[in-house]
């Protein structure tokens, strides 16, 4: 397409030097470099300037996807955002500082007291080895920059470099031209970034790079038949278990894949190199992780993947029989008994192991993904997260835009044009698009596959448009002359009018998406969520400070030793920021204790007190928005405790705390609402500060109403340190009286 | 109250030795500054020498616990009576150890290079600051308490010779007076408080006076400042300063409640760090505040061209007893501080902090000088504790050498300037970007060499040989499809000419363009033989063979 521009003596010089046959072309190659260097050096072929026009959309795709995920360091600074950075910050720090194997064998006392925590062996470390390299790498290089600033532009790097992942992958789907507006499209869906912003520390961001370098490969090994392509994917999918939980989808979706290739009579000799050198090599791989150990052969999730495997044996085998047996009917006895027996064996083979515990059964996590209501009644804990709710439709249009309506046109181009990699993207965005409406987090997930669906529908759509249009530019061209082209003249105006409109309405709506990305990431996804900004009275803004300002004050002021307890929320931040002991944090791996922490906050305060005392509890932390209307505090996640502690300490009655199933802080309160620790410690002294004109005293901003208790007496706690938005407060717990 | 640390002091008195010399001391003026934690005390003393030999050293006298708190110590000539002070001429002072005094006392003596002759007289201006002079009393405050301190002196002038005629003024900051040791000659004025004036009094005469009083002011104490000045040549001095604070003041007990501060922040928690003032250089820039977990959104900032005023608050205000770290960092124009002498460089710039009311315990002073400097010596005009490590930056090779200056107990009198001299070849400067200039051209050039080179491994593999049969049909079907661009724009000229032909009737024209056009088909067709030719030759493409002489074929005839 771009060649037409071409002249014409410029193409006769090359066109007569590359017309030699080629079989000797390596010495030639290079003599006939320098008359073309010499006389237009400008002048590049077709070939070149397409290669030219690629690499640099996709160089500036690849900035694009880096500077877009900047916004937050503008409008901020560049800081570690959210709950997980903070304590991957951490991690990565001691990793660091005291070097890998100190990092695999730390045992973390600072958190979960007195239980501690394991943190080698119970964390995805990629994330943190990956900045730790980088960081090490640049030090190497003489660039002396601080681990955070490295922590911070990991994500934004990760995306960048999944957008030319992305590039292949559609490269490899359907054509250079899908794999070019897949990368565009992916460098700034926002979908991605609102997990892989500058700051977002997080597993995600280069996991969606893994998963994504996953998949691609083994497309590729698929394609090819290569076992080096095997390898490599099945390295990716390494990398990927080392950074996060979410490699369970790989494992699970690469043998329904294979499966489903399988029933569709698309099995071949490429198909089983590549399944086979990958899940042998990648679950080898994965063992090395401690945190996943074992699972690939003992746990539930993981069984599909092995089941596939030795369908796949049973399969070439028959195939090799079948080869070797001419006759049809024997065979066809043959297959019954080996696949009786085959099956057979599998179910016995499953059922001991279940049986015996050797194969664990699914998760909570596994099961309330299939059945979105499952964590609900079962595991609260999972439910309280709000980012594990199911999805609103209003966030697919936030998260998507446009690539919702063009998921299905490119669908529906995928299933025109079915072969191996198509079938694969068209499972990968089905059964991630499932898990978006499951959780609102695994939108992640189906991000890039709706990507390169879309990109795929758009690159196909613009391709044939701008065939009908140029055609006909070509015709008008030539005839321009009444008559001489009278046949066609009278279909083709209209048509290609169309398709230029048409053309035009594609473009419109791509610029629309582009604005809307980058407007949903100015605005939404670029806070960092510990520093609160709002808009003051007079426009200017006002930046809230407060988290900081706590955790500065306890990491200062209070003794070295001393521990926290808070909402396991604020566990990681208090741990990194505050350097103070915590009792649960944002690892929700004990369930009991979160559960004891919540009776605690939940009971009356001397009840509370026993609980404290026993966990050597110095300090207790609340958030508190009843001053400046931040509505994420703890008093509105008060229930999530008391469904918890409830949960495992039948004491805790969520019925007490309600009024005829209301909740509410007011004076209709339930009186156990009103008396227990939680509300004590929001409102302490609350109900003498006038927070709003006209309102009376105590009028509670998040909530909009009047607090119920005013006068709150504190017994065994004193107030220690509230922030000067009151949106944290701490408060020391007394020591016991003495007996004489 | 009782103040029986002062015992101790009444027992020196006893202990009095003998006069050191013939020196009287005709005239002491003592003022006593007590409105700052800094403990300001500015003695003026008219020295005489009965004797008759020439005295070159005048001594001072500390008790010991004082003289640990001694910050800054200076004895100037008064000559012109005070007037012309930027005159005056300021002696050396050195720690003595005279033998034969009492063990716990301090001396410094002040060496006079011209010496004092007999029956001469000289008016000293000895000026002596010290830091945790004052101690809080009571020592743990609540919320709304008063902060209150005391501060013990003596109301003689404590001196190895005999003194004639002395008084002592104490001026304490605006506000309530607790008590004060009342002995003779007492007046209190105000918020001043006199003694004196005392006559005829042998040495080592002590007298010791307590004053308990309100304080409010912060007690902002830096008990690790570590300033680092870093040139860079390309006109930047970036000064980052680590501070590491600690309220002095009375420690604070029971609960702190937001709710009554922010209703009445000055009487509940008066004594309470609000905010500290910087005042940094004129043409500060770059300027940040800051400490480990982030920015610190509370500050501001104003300048003029005589100066830039920083007003930083901590995270939160500072109770007694209550700690903050945090760092600021700011970038100064290099002309104003970097200067030539003598083939030298060097740097010229103030030792202490540019905040005025923060006490410091201990003061580290690093200056990063670029990368290759040698020749490094350093002046400052009081002693300090010298050190030498290497820093590490940016595209560094051997590091940069670093200055390390160390002092305890530093004041505001401390704000001098101290001055590092240094060789530097102005050449140096480019190492570091030609570093990264050819570190870029290395890789463009590995790029280049990765492109054009052939890294495969095995000549000879079948997916070797089909990628390159891959390039030579590439290639070939380019050249075919240039061929035929040009062969249509011939047909689209022919048939223009064709057109004009029937609108103008002009046959030479498109003869002649006939003529150009048959030609130029002649040079396609003789373009299109290799193309044919190794099409021809090659045995896979036996197939395609006859559709392609068909097409030449209909390209000849046309």
């Amino acid at each position: 397409m771009v060649g037409k521009a071409e002249p014409v003596n410029g193409s006769v010089k090359s066109g007569s030097n590359q017309s030699i046959p080629a079989t000797m072309q390596s010495p030639l190659k290079k003599s006939d470099l320098i008359p073309n260097l010499s006389l237009k050096t400008l002048k590049l072929k077709t070939k070149q300037q397409e290669l030219l026009i690629r690499v640099s959309i996709l160089c500036l795709v690849y900035v694009l996807a880096f500077i877009t995920r900047l916004f937050s360091v503008l409008r901020y600074e560049s800081m570690i955002h959210e709950f997980d950075p903070y304590f991957n910050y951490r991690t990565t720090l001691f990793l660091t500082e005291k070097g890998f194997y100190e990092f695999w064998n730390w045992f973390d006392s600072e958190s979960w007291y007195p239980l501690g925590r394991i943190i080698g062996g119970t964390l995805y470390p990629g994330l943190m080895v990956t900045a730790a390299i980088i960081y090490w790498l640049l030090r190497f290089l003489r660039f002396a920059i601080h681990i955070r600033e490295v922590c911070v532009l990991t994500a934004p790097f990760f995306a960048s470099n999944t957008t030319l992942v992305a590039y292949f992958f559609g490269k490899e789907v359907w054509d250079s031209g899908a794999g070019l507006v897949a990368a565009a499209l992916i460098a700034i869906c926002p979908g991605y970034i609102s997990r892989s912003v500058a700051g977002s520390y997080d597993n995600e961001g280069v996991a969606i790079f893994a998963l994504l370098l996953t998949f691609y490969l083994f497309v590729k090994a698929v394609n090819t038949g290569s076992l080096a392509w095997a390898l490599a994917s099945a390295f990716a999918y390494f990398y990927m278990v080392s950074a996060w939980g979410g490699y369970v989808f790989i494992i699970n979706l690469i043998p329904l894949y294979v499966l489903v290739l399988l029933i569709t009579g698309r099995y071949s000799m490429r198909l089983y190199v590549a399944y086979n050198s990958m899940y042998v090599l990648g679950m080898l791989l994965a063992m090395q992780i401690r945190f996943v150990g074992f699972q690939h052969v003992q746990s539930g999730e993981h069984m599909a993947a092995m089941g596939v495997f030795f369908l796949l044996q049973v399969f070439f085998f028959l195939d090799w029989v079948k080869h070797l047996l001419s006759d049809t009917k024997l065979f066809q006895a043959f297959l019954r008994i080996t696949v009786t027996t085959a099956i057979g064996v599998g179910a016995i083979a499953l059922g001991v192991g279940m049986a015996s515990g050797y194969i664990s059964p699914w998760t909570g996590r596994f099961y309330s993904l299939l059945d979105p209501t499952y964590a609900k009644d079962h595991i609260p804990i999972i439910a309280s997260v709000s980012e594990h709710q199911p999805t609103a439709w209003s966030s697919f249009m936030f998260d998507f835009h446009i690539l919702l309506f063009l998921f299905p046109a490119g669908l529906y181009f995928c299933f025109k044009r079915l072969s191996d990699a198509t079938i694969f993207i068209v499972m990968y965005g089905l059964t991630s698009m499932y898990f978006a409406g499951v959780m609102v987090r695994l939108i992640l997930v189906a991000t890039p596959a709706v990507c390169l669906i879309s990109a795929i529908a758009v690159s196909a759509t613009i391709k044939n448009l701008t065939l009908v249009a140029r055609a006909k530019s070509k015709v008008t061209q030539t005839g321009s002359v009444r008559g001489s082209s009278s046949s066609k003249g009278s279909s083709k105006p209209f048509q290609r009018n169309g398709a230029i409109a048409l053309l035009l309405g594609a473009f419109y709506l791509l610029s629309k998406y582009a604005t809307h990305c980058t407007w949903v990431t100015s605005e939404a996804y670029s806070s960092p969520s510990i520093v609160l900004a709002a808009r003051g009275a007079h426009g200017n803004r006002v930046i809230f400070d407060d988290y900081r300002e706590a955790y500065f004050w306890l990491r200062k002021n209070t003794p070295p030793d001393a521990k926290v307890m808070s909402w396991w929320d604020y566990g990681y931040q208090i741990t990194a920021m505050g350097n103070r002991t915590v009792i649960v944090d944002n690892n929700t791996w004990n369930n009991t204790h979160i559960a004891t922490v919540g009776r605690a906050m939940s009971s009356y305060e001397d009840e509370a007190y026993e609980i404290m005392r026993s966990l050597d509890v110095d300090y207790v932390l609340v958030v508190f928005g009843g001053v400046t209307g931040y509505s994420s505090d703890d008093i509105n996640k008060f229930l999530w405790m008391v469904r918890i502690g409830g949960g495992v300490f039948p004491v805790i009655k969520e019925p007490d705390y309600l009024v005829n199933g209301e909740y509410r802080v007011d004076k209709g309160a339930a009186p156990k609402m009103l008396n227990c620790l939680m509300y004590k410690l929001s409102y302490y002294r609350f109900g003498e500060l006038t927070t709003e004109y006209g309102k009376p005293p105590g009028y509670d901003r998040a909530r909009g109403v009047e607090i119920g208790n005013k006068d709150i007496k504190l017994e065994y706690l004193e107030e220690a340190f509230t922030t000067s938005n009151w949106i944290v407060r701490i408060y020391k717990v007394k020591p016991p009286n003495n007996r004489w | 109250m009782g103040f029986r640390f002062d015992l101790l002091m009444f027992m020196i008195v006893l202990l009095s030795v003998p006069v050191l010399s013939n020196l009287i001391l005709s005239n002491v003026d003592r003022r006593i500054d007590l409105t700052t934690q800094a403990v300001r005390i500015t003695s003026t003393l008219k020295v005489e020498n009965t004797g008759s030999d020439l005295v070159s050293e005048v001594l001072l006298a500390f008790p010991d616990d004082q003289a640990k708190h001694l910050a800054y110590l200076t004895a100037t000539n008064n000559e012109g009576k005070g007037k012309a002070k930027s005159s005056s001429v300021s002696f050396p002072v050195d720690v003595v150890r005279p033998k034969g005094m009492h063990p716990s006392l301090t001396f410094y003596s002040v060496s006079l290079p011209k010496g004092l002759g007999k029956g001469a007289s000289l008016t000293l201006d000895v000026l002596a600051v010290f830091a945790h002079a004052l101690q809080p009393f009571p020592e743990r405050i609540t919320q709304p308490d008063i902060q209150l301190v005391v501060f013990n002196e003596t109301a003689h002038y404590l001196s190895p010779y005999a003194v004639k005629v002395q008084s002592l003024t104490v001026k304490l900051p605006d506000a309530r007076i607790e008590s004060f040791s009342k002995i003779e000659n007492t007046k209190i004025h105000g918020s001043e408080v006199k003694y004196g004036p005392y006559e005829n009094l042998p040495p080592f005469s002590y007298s010791s006076i307590v004053v308990h009083f309100e304080a409010n002011q912060p007690f902002a104490i830096a008990q690790q400042l570590i300033r680092e000045i870093e040139i860079s040549h390309w006109g930047n001095v970036q000064v980052t300063e680590h501070y590491n604070l600690v309220h002095g003041g009375a420690q604070s007990k029971g609960e702190f409640s937001r709710l009554d501060y922010q209703a009445r922040p000055h009487v509940r928690g008066a004594s309470a760090i609000r905010h500290l003032v910087a005042k940094l250089p004129p043409r500060a820039h770059s300027i940040y505040y800051r400490d480990e977990i982030g920015n610190i959104s509370t500050s501001k900032l104003w300048g003029d061209p005589k100066k830039t005023e920083l007003v930083i608050e901590p995270r939160y205000p500072m109770f007694g007893g209550w700690r903050t770290a945090f760092t600021i960092g700011y970038g100064l124009p290099l002309q104003d501080f970097l200067f030539h002498s003598e083939g030298k460089r060097y740097l010229n710039i103030s030792f202490g902090s540019p905040i005025n009311e923060v006490v410091i315990d201990t003061l580290i002073v690093k200056v990063v000088l670029p990368e290759g400097s040698a020749d490094i010596s350093v002046s400052a005009p009081f002693p300090v504790k010298q050190g030498q490590e290497t820093k590490f930056s940016h595209l560094d090779v051997v590091g940069r050498p670093v200055i390390v200056l160390e002092k305890t107990n530093v004041v505001l009198e401390h704000n001098q300037h101290f001055q590092v001299y240094y060789k530097f070849s102005s050449l140096s400067m480019f190492g570091e970007p030609l570093m990264l200039i050819s570190g870029f051209f290395f890789l463009f050039v590995a790029c280049i060499i990765y492109m054009h080179a052939d890294l495969s491994i095995s000549k000879s593999s079948p997916s070797y040989l089909a990628k390159l049969q891959w390039d030579e049909v590439q290639a070939g079907v380019q050249q075919v499809r240039n061929i035929f661009d040009r062969c249509l724009t011939l047909h689209d000229k022919l048939e223009a000419s064709l057109r004009d032909l029937s609108r103008t009737g002009d046959v030479q024209a498109c003869k002649a363009s006939r003529k150009a056009v048959d030609g130029l088909l002649k040079d396609i067709s003789k373009d299109l033989k290799p193309l044919l030719l190794s099409l021809q030759s090659s045995p896979q493409a036996a197939q395609i063979l006859p559709k392609c002489s068909i097409c030449k074929t209909s390209n000849a005839t046309s």
